[in-house]
């Protein structure tokens, strides 16, 4: 009794039917993952018993050349994506967000509808727009990736102009206005009084790109011509088959690539909201 | 905001590519969809846009019906576990302290920026017949055993390839797209009012049921919509986590297009999931903008 009276009474988190509610949720989010990672250590094909720690299942992964160049692509398409993402979605959030201009609110709706379209619809779009405008499938490396990449940013971009849309709302437009007045043209004051305010909204708009795309398995496979491998696409293949340490190995990577993204753009978002 | 008559190169030159970009990749091939949604096969490969709604007519036969609803039962189990889960978690997450609040938000989110696939072959190797949990449960068995209890031969839970499989799959990939809302609404609520609830002598289920509940409706709701619209799309985890008898729209469509090579079918399918989807949020920006009025008055 004495410590239910400690707790202030809208203090969910301390109640204990709460906590465990909770833990629950964490395990069934948290325990696969962290098996998947776990037997990408273990000296066993079979998966289920551990049998002493091992590296060999990463070195295996890293001679598999297709798996290799999957990865390798993946990473490739997630950054030329990103790159492009960046500027149409700051561009875009620029534009929403200083002018007004006849049929704004239709056309923001629709530019976010790449946002809440199923995948499976927007994979098929693609799939039938790319051979019916007779889009060269025979390209030679790394440009027979171009398909998945203009359909990555097409979905991406939107995100990234979400974020950097909340980033200018904490911007000061007499700043600006300063700038003008101190004899800065528009395109100056563009560039270096509102672009380096963006920042850190282009930084973890970037980032989302980037994982959105190194994620992305549905559109990628409808978007990408005979013989381009993705990691998600070759990881599919081998899943279909078997589960195998190797593609725990693979995930684990790319598992940390993730998190390692997903911290700094909670960072670069973080410093967003603590300046405004 | 300023006019756009009033720096208009300024405007163009801001605007143009990304509205280019969007009409180019995204308009014209969802108007090439919808074109051969009424298009009939002509030939192995010709289509021709004839305005014909048999497309459409082909998705109310009885094979098509099943799968659509096998779907809409998947996703509307799915989105209903995720909202009896997600619920308390997004009311923790609410009354947390700041540091709480980040770390909380932090778990939720880390496991939905993991690739989809990535999660889905966790799973998989979790709930396999030789996975984790059933050799963790023949271990059990076969201890239980060993103390001198009947057990008879260990049969394997039969967790993979059924619908079962589908919706703890959908359920994993779709939670932290109910919690979000869930918690964006939550935390805009008025926390006098809950604890004038519970001054006046309501107890906490009933705080939830006729305070928090009716005043994060919204949230609620749009919480509803964004788990169940991607549920309801979903491809690769009832392709990887299903059987033969489970099969969902987004296989069907898929099959249309690389297996069947019914274009036009593929494609009136794909744009009733649309529909649906545009329905749904259609109704969504709809009771926004009545919640709006009625929190203004």
């Amino acid at each position: 009794m004495a410590r239910k009276i400690a707790r202030a009474p809208l203090d969910y988190l301390n109640m204990p039917a709460m906590k465990a509610w909770l833990a629950g949720v964490f395990i069934f989010l948290y325990t696969p993952l962290l098996i998947l990672i776990l037997f990408s250590f273990n000296d066993s094909k079979a998966n289920v018993v551990w049998k002493g720690f091992t590296l060999k299942w990463y070195v295996k992964a890293f001679e598999n050349t297709q798996l290799r160049e999957a990865l390798f692509n993946s990473l490739l398409i997630a950054g030329v994506c990103t790159v492009i993402s960046i500027v149409l979605g700051a561009l875009m959030a620029f534009a929403f967000w200083r002018f007004k201009f006849p049929f704004k609110g239709p056309l923001e709706s629709g530019m976010n509808l790449p946002i809440v379209v199923p995948e499976i619809c927007f994979g098929v779009a693609v799939l039938m727009f790319f051979a019916k405008i007779g889009f060269p499938n025979d390209l030679p490396y790394p440009f027979n990736l171009t398909q998945i990449i203009l359909a990555h940013v097409t979905f991406a971009f939107p995100f990234v102009a979400i974020v950097v849309r909340a980033r200018l709302e904490s911007f000061n437009p007499e700043l600006e206005a300063a700038a003008l007045d101190l004899g800065a043209s528009r395109y100056q004051a563009f560039r270096d009084v509102i672009v380096p305010h963006m920042k850190p909204g282009l930084i973890a708009g970037g980032l989302l790109a980037f994982t959105l795309s190194l994620d992305d398995f549905v559109i990628t496979f409808f978007a990408s011509g005979p013989g381009t491998i993705t990691f998600p696409v070759k990881v599919y293949s081998m899943v279909r088959f078997s589960v195998t340490p190797e593609v725990n190995a693979a995930s684990t990577i790319i598992i940390l690539i993730t998190v390692l993204a997903t911290v700094l753009a909670l960072r670069a978002q973080s410093a967003t909201t603590k300046e405004s | 905001m300023q006019d756009w008559r009033e720096d208009k190169t300024f405007f163009r030159a801001t605007i143009a590519l990304p509205v280019i970009w969007f009409m180019i990749f995204f308009v014209a091939p969802m108007a090439m969809v919808w074109a051969y949604s009424v298009g009939e096969n002509v030939g192995p490969v010709e289509v021709a846009i004839t305005g014909t709604f048999s497309n459409y007519a082909k998705a109310f036969s009885p094979e098509v019906l099943k799968v659509m609803w096998n779907s809409v039962w998947l996703a509307l189990a799915t989105t209903v576990i995720c909202l009896v889960v997600a619920f308390p978690v997004a009311l923790a997450m609410t009354f947390a302290d700041e540091k709480q609040k980040t770390w909380l938000l932090l778990l939720i989110m880390l496991p939905f920026w993991t690739n989809l696939l990535i999660r889905t072959y966790a799973l998989i190797a979790v709930m396999r017949t030789s996975g984790v949990i059933n050799s963790g449960l023949e271990g059990l068995h076969n201890l239980l055993g060993v103390f001198g209890m009947q057990m008879g031969v260990f049969e394997p839970l039969p967790l993979l390839y059924n619908k079962f499989a589908v919706v703890v799959g959908l359920v994993y990939v779709h939670l932290p797209f109910m919690v979000l809302p869930l918690y964006a609404a939550l935390d805009r609520l008025d926390k006098s009012l809950i604890e004038a609830s519970l001054d006046l002598g309501a107890g906490h289920l009933e705080t939830i049921r006729r305070v928090i509940v009716p005043l994060a409706a919204p949230g609620i709701a749009a919480g509803l919509v964004i788990t169940f619209i991607p549920a309801l799309g979903a491809y690769l985890t009832p392709d990887l986590l299903g059987g033969p008898d489970d099969l969902m729209i987004a296989s069907l469509i898929e099959r249309q297009f690389k297996r069947a090579n019914d274009w036009p079918f593929g494609a009136a399918l794909s744009f009733i999931l649309m529909y649906i989807t545009l329905i749904f949020f259609a109704i969504r920006a709809f009771m926004e903008r009545k919640g709006g009025k009625v929190g203004a008055h």
